[in-house]
């Protein structure tokens, strides 16, 4: 890779960094129920929700009753998405007449959009009727990010109170990050997107006379193709709250590499930054809320270094030319193998970091295609757990579990029990963490191995064999519990078996996670003060910015170095070997 | 007692060998459940082993298979021979405390005044006894009439012998004790069996033993962990099936025990019990393993001045003279004075008047006939000397004003207050001297503080300790004191209600409070300190009160209590530490050996360069037992420990520990591969 392509990378992680600050207050002041620079607007909406639902804004709740409250609207959530898509042929905004998605594949897409991980059993414009679009997934783009935050923002709370069952409210939580953070942003970006290109329309699909007469064999039969079918839609106006939400299901199939969903280089840069910006704030809005600058920034600090550690071995792995095609085929940029041009190695990789580190999902090249070491970057990203950065919420309460197991294990070296910001770490906040840390593993190593043990339902659905196979289950699997929803392909998933496996994956990935994460922040909330002293455990330095990667990497890569072990490292291996499969 | 077992002590390990194979007994392995799962493991590969010898297929390899089902069963019984040498050592203390335990007979004191000899294990709380001198005390109890000495150096090894009397802080007994000299009556305050030497002899032992809330909460944390290992194992084989190259039990199993944290699974109870036979050691003997844990945490101490921070003891610094008072005049007027004075302020001024002044220490029988002594009372608040028609006092500044007045109306001169006052402001105290009534000048009696006290204070500084130094001086001595003996905070003219005040100001602040005490009207506060301990000499409600007692009645003990309970925690964090660090080089051993038929490609990744895949799984596993036994004396001992912050407290043990903990498997691996090949076991 050349100099430009790592100075976009360095401008874009410099870009990242200088607006963590400014987004981390803005949220800040937005769950604070402070003044913002758009209460003249969206006060008077608030208020009207409020009476509207018969929401009591001022009342408190504890873990199980925000808890309750937040299951309660994702139930209702899936329903409404399973059933628009059901009676998709009865609804408007139809122009292309597509039937209703069947049973299953309609339960995954379901569950995939409101448990904010934007799987895709689906091709968008093949499938999906643009209400179904606008009104189903849309709207769970905007609504499960905000579900995402307000648990974030609950943990948070759950740290920084003290002596109280009161982690906030649950609607109002919804309803703010909705109005003064989602809806705003995706409007202004929305309308950016628009200027470089991307459709905003409700046509029937064009179509275009190809240059050249295409020959294709179908069923034997040779066919030839001279027209193509060009997709239309309200792609922008759901594009940048799929970035922004990190929800990442694309309008189209071909997700961000599709020219109308990602038409030039700085549509992208805008698109990856979006990805984070929500993410990153939140580390500032810990640092804040819990009145420990510094801490937030060692959080920072700790998931920055994971994504550039990413983003080198990934732009190595890609920048190298794949030593199993032949010597005439020029490799000189690298493995460009499944990569728009438009957007090179450097856009490629670092989009895949970003997508994967955040639970986003939202793919600008093919995983799959990319070299052994390169795919393995996005896998492992989510496999430690989706704390880089991770997803709108998500990242910060998945980091907060993976920062109190770091406390306790290291705490105890410091000759105290284990404290956490004044709070004692005991034995019932252990257990919900391991809970937490316990599940992840076992929904993925559990269905992936379930699935590889069944040569029909399970093996029947690869392109591939051998181990390149095994990361393709394995990943589909690991992007559904983690809730990140990008594909590496290569694998048939539209089937009962593979929906209905990743819808399973992808409810218990988010809400039995959850639920111990709720428990830990309800149980901290009660927790006497204990105040710090030089003897306290620090968490504001470089070296637990350091403990705490040691420990993600440790309990991510511990238990999922075998499996890995038997994908892309030895598919590495192999390539270098000159094997293929 | 004996204050230090040697680690390799025989008697304690050839017992403790025979315990280990004891402890295999399933109901007492499942209570630690990492090894349990190990024994399943072993179990599983003995069962497998058996097939084998029976069964033998073309793929058998008996030399490997024996040797994996022989250091699985090793590992086990590794981790069952460190609690059990813990144990060993604590039974060892035990056994010294149970020869004070001698059986003894007592003189019990019946309702209509007869007694009647029984024998000590009969009496019931409430008895009456009565023991004379040259008998042992039958049990805890407290004197309810007369005044003895009493040798208690069976319990505390201290040989001088002590005073108890009834009432007052100083009226406990304890059973097993000798009273050496004169009668007492005792009032028996325990049942037989459930005196203060036997629950210790059960503490020490670990036969009451409980864990401790870090401790749930860490073998919480081992138990997920083992979970996840088991999980990564268990879904491994048809990932290995799918990838042609399915495994045996003997290696998935030697995998799981391999990444489950063995090492501090095996060492975490022994590490508990050494924290509290450490404690022992430095005869302190806490009432809880909760009480060590909290020793770790405190945040606030508070130190009584006298014993802790000064010596006992004030000593004669300075003699000023009025105007128009010669110095020597009044040296020979103290010293005169302070003749018959036995205390050891008495003694100073006498010793600094003929080391200043040069006036020798005149004999009493110099003085010639007629003279007097003036006894030190609690009326009169004086003490001093009658002869040649002259009356010599000395005494606190009232007292003395009084004596001076006569009655008469007598103010004391400002001078006198002057220097009384500017005296207290240094942390002195001032005795004025008296000779007919006439105020010649002030004894300037200093309170000595310890040498090293201030590093000490500085310490507990940098650990987030604060001190603050309890006193019944008033607030300019106090202020004084606590300056020169660099203790943050300090409470003067302290009374117990001012004590329990500041511990529960500070425990609403969220912080940790260790006392020490021994006095009745301090059991409140020792009871609500988070840490209290008791001094041996101390009443029994003091004793009761408090959730540790100092055999030793050192109050200063209490900042090495904070130390023990700091060490002990930071063990635990070391060891689990160390253990998770292992796994990775474990993982490079392992994993290329399993798959390396199927692909021997991963070849690049025996980074260790191991020679056959037997041996490296082999190597894993012993290293895995072996590591187990080399941390025995560390867990025992504790990690090193200095005073110093967290945050460089925590760089120093992320070393050695962190760092050390990925290093040394890779070493050791290594070593045991290159051993086992020689020797031609792989």
């Amino acid at each position: 890779m050349n100099t430009f392509g790592w100075l976009q990378i360095v401008i874009y992680l410099v870009v990242l960094g200088l607006l963590t600050k400014p987004v981390g207050i803005y949220l800040t002041k937005v769950y604070g129920g402070e003044k913002t620079f758009l209460d003249f607007i969206m006060r008077p909406v608030e208020n009207l929700i409020y009476k509207l639902t018969g929401v009591d804004a001022k009342a408190e709740m504890n873990w199980k009753t925000y808890g309750i409250a937040m299951l309660f609207f994702s139930l209702v959530s899936s329903l409404a998405v399973y059933a628009i898509q059901r009676l998709q042929g009865f609804l408007p905004l139809n122009p292309q007449d597509f039937s209703a998605p069947s049973e299953h594949l309609s339960f995954n897409t379901a569950v995939s959009f409101v448990t904010n991980t934007n799987w895709q059993s689906y091709g968008g414009e093949a499938t999906m009727s643009y209400f179904t679009q606008m009104s189903a997934l849309t709207v769970q783009n905007f609504v499960s990010a905000a579900v995402g935050m307000s648990l974030a923002i609950a943990f948070i709370r759950g740290i920084a109170r003290f002596e109280t069952q009161n982690l906030g409210n649950f609607w109002v939580d919804l309803v703010r990050g909705t109005l003064y953070v989602l809806l705003p942003l995706s409007l202004i970006f929305a309308l950016f997107f628009v200027s470089q290109g991307v459709v905003q329309n409700f046509k029937a699909y064009d179509t275009a006379n190809l240059v050249e007469a295409q020959t294709i064999e179908k069923d034997g039969e040779k066919q030839i193709v001279e027209t193509q079918t060009i997709a239309q839609g309200a792609t922008a106006s759901q594009l940048s709250i799929k970035m922004l939400g990190t929800n990442g299901g694309g309008f189209f199939n071909a997700n961000s590499a599709h020219p109308f969903e990602n038409p030039t280089p700085f549509s992208n840069f805008i698109q990856m930054l979006l990805i984070l910006i929500i993410p990153a704030g939140f580390t500032c809005t810990l640092g804040r809320m819990t009145r420990s600058q510094g801490h937030g920034w060692a959080v920072f600090g700790a998931m920055m270094i994971l994504l550039i550690v990413g983003i080198v071995i990934a732009a190595q792995a890609e920048s190298s030319a794949n030593p199993l095609y032949p010597a005439a085929v020029n490799q000189s940029v690298g493995n460009m193998e499944g990569k728009e041009t438009r957007f090179g190695i450097a856009n490629s990789v670092l989009f895949a970091a970003v997508t994967t580190g955040a639970s986003c999902g939202a793919v600008n090249a093919m995983h799959d295609s990319f070299t052994p070491i390169g795919g393995m970057v996005p896998l492992v990203n989510i496999l430690l757990g989706e704390v880089i950065f991770g997803g709108v919420g998500a990242g910060m309460y998945g980091i907060l579990i993976f920062i109190i197991l770091t406390v306790f294990i290291a705490g105890l070296m410091v000759g105290r029990t284990p404290e956490y910001l004044g709070k004692k770490i005991e034995a019932y906040d252990v257990q919900m963490a391991m809970l937490y840390a316990l599940i992840f593993p076992l929904i993925i190593l559990g269905l992936t191995a379930v699935s590889v043990m069944m040569p029909e339902t399970g093996l029947n659905s690869l392109y591939n064999q051998g181990a390149h196979g095994l990361s393709e289950i394995l990943y589909a699997f690991t992007s559904a519990t983690g809730n990140n929803g990008s594909a590496f392909a290569g694998l048939n998933a539209n089937t009962v078996w593979y929906n209905s496996a990743l819808g399973f994956a992808m409810l218990f990935g988010r809400f039995f996670m959850i639920i111990p994460v709720l428990a830990i922040a309800g149980n901290l909330a009660q927790k006497k003060y204990v105040p710090p002293s030089t003897g306290t455990f620090p968490v504001n330095t470089p070296l637990f910015t350091v403990l705490l990667i040691g420990i993600i990497i440790i309990v991510g890569a511990l238990t999922f170095f075998p499996v890995l072990s038997l994908g892309g490292i030895v598919e590495h291996l192999q390539m270098l070997d000159g094997k293929t499969f | 007692m004996n204050k230090t077992i040697s680690i390799w002590d025989k008697q304690i390990i050839s017992q403790a060998l025979g315990d280990a194979f004891r402890k295999l007994n399933p109901r007492t392995m499942m209570k630690n459940p990492v090894m349990f799962v190990v024994e399943i493991g072993a179990v599983l590969v003995t069962i497998q082993l058996l097939r084998s010898l029976i069964l033998p297929t073309e793929t058998t390899n008996l030399l490997f298979e024996t040797q994996i089902t022989l250091w699985l069963w090793f590992t086990v019984l590794f981790a069952n021979f460190a609690e059990a040498m813990a144990e060993g050592r604590g039974k060892a203390q035990a056994d010294t405390l149970r020869k004070a335990k001698t059986e003894t007979t007592a003189n019990l004191l019946k309702e209509n005044g007869e007694t009647e000899i029984v024998g000590a294990n009969t009496l019931k709380k409430g008895d009456v006894v009565i023991v004379s001198a040259g008998e042992f005390i039958p049990g805890d109890g407290e004197i309810i009439e007369g005044v003895a000495s009493v040798d208690e150096s069976a319990i505390t090894g201290e040989s001088a012998p002590v005073i108890r009397e009834s009432g007052g802080d100083r009226s406990a007994v304890t059973g097993g004790t000798r009273v050496l000299s004169d009668q007492i009556k005792v009032r028996i305050t325990a049942n037989a069996g459930e005196s203060f030497i036997d629950k210790m002899i059960a503490l020490v032992e670990g036969a009451e033993r409980q864990k401790t809330p870090n401790e749930i909460a860490l073998n919480i944390l081992l138990c997920g962990l083992t979970i996840i290992f088991l999980l990564a194992v268990v879904t491994l084989q048809p990932f290995a099936v799918y990838s042609n190259a399915p495994q045996t039990n003997f290696v998935l199993i030697s995998l799981l025990i391999c990444l489950i944290p063995t090492t501090i699974g095996g060492l975490l109870s022994a590490i508990g019990i050494a924290g509290m036979d450490r404690l022992v050691q430095h005869n302190v003997l806490a009432m809880s393993g909760r009480a060590v844990e909290a020793a770790g945490d405190v945040n606030t101490l508070l130190l009584d001045k006298t014993g802790t921070i000064t010596l006992g003891n004030r000593q004669a610094a300075e003699f000023i003279p009025f105007a128009g008072v010669e110095e020597t005049t009044l040296a020979d007027a103290a010293q005169l004075s302070s003749l018959a004075d036995e205390t050891p302020e008495g003694r100073s001024i006498v010793v600094l008047a003929k080391e200043k002044y040069g006036l020798r220490g005149r004999e009493i029988n110099e003085l010639g006939a007629g003279h007097e002594f003036v006894p030190f009372t609690a009326q009169t608040r004086m003490s001093g000397l009658n002869f040649n028609g002259r009356e010599i006092r000395k005494g606190a500044v009232d007292a003395i004003e009084k004596y001076v007045a006569n009655g008469n109306g007598y103010k004391a001169s400002p001078e006198l207050r002057e220097t009384v006052e500017r005296i207290a402001k240094m942390g002195g105290t001032p005795l004025v001297v008296a000779d007919n009534r006439k105020p010649l000048g002030v004894i300037y009696l200093k309170d000595i503080v310890k040498g090293g006290m201030k590093e000490r204070f500085d310490q507990l500084r940098a650990m987030g300790i604060k001190t603050v130094m309890i006193t019944g001086d008033n607030p300019l001595t106090a202020a004084s004191i606590a300056k020169e003996a660099g203790v943050d905070d300090f409470l003067a003219e302290a009374t117990p209600e001012d004590k329990m005040a500041l511990i529960k100001r500070e425990q609403a602040d969220g912080k940790l409070v260790a006392m020490t005490g021994d006095g009745t009207n301090d059991a409140p506060a020792l009871a609500q300190a988070d840490v209290g301990v008791a001094m041996n000499t101390g009443t029994q409600a003091a004793k009761e009160a408090g959730n540790m007692v100092d055999l030793d009645s050192n109050p200063t003990k209490l900042i090495e209590i904070v130390a023990i309970g700091k060490q002990l925690l930071m063990t635990r964090g070391a060891l689990t530490t160390f253990s998770i660090a292992n796994d990775v080089a474990k993982y490079f051993a392992i994993i290329p050996a399993m798959f390396l038929v199927a692909f021997p490609q991963l070849q690049a990744l025996n980074i260790m360069n191991l020679k056959s895949p037997e041996s490296a799984i082999l190597s894993a596993v012993i290293f895995n037992a072996l590591v187990i036994i080399a941390l025995i004396p560390l867990a025992l001992r504790g990690v090193k420990y200095k005073p110093m912050t967290a945050s460089k407290l925590l760089q120093r043990n992320l070393l050695i520990y962190g760092v050390g903990g990925l290093i040394v498997p890779f070493v050791g691996i290594k070593l045991i591969d290159l051993i086992i090949t020689v020797l031609g076991f792989a």
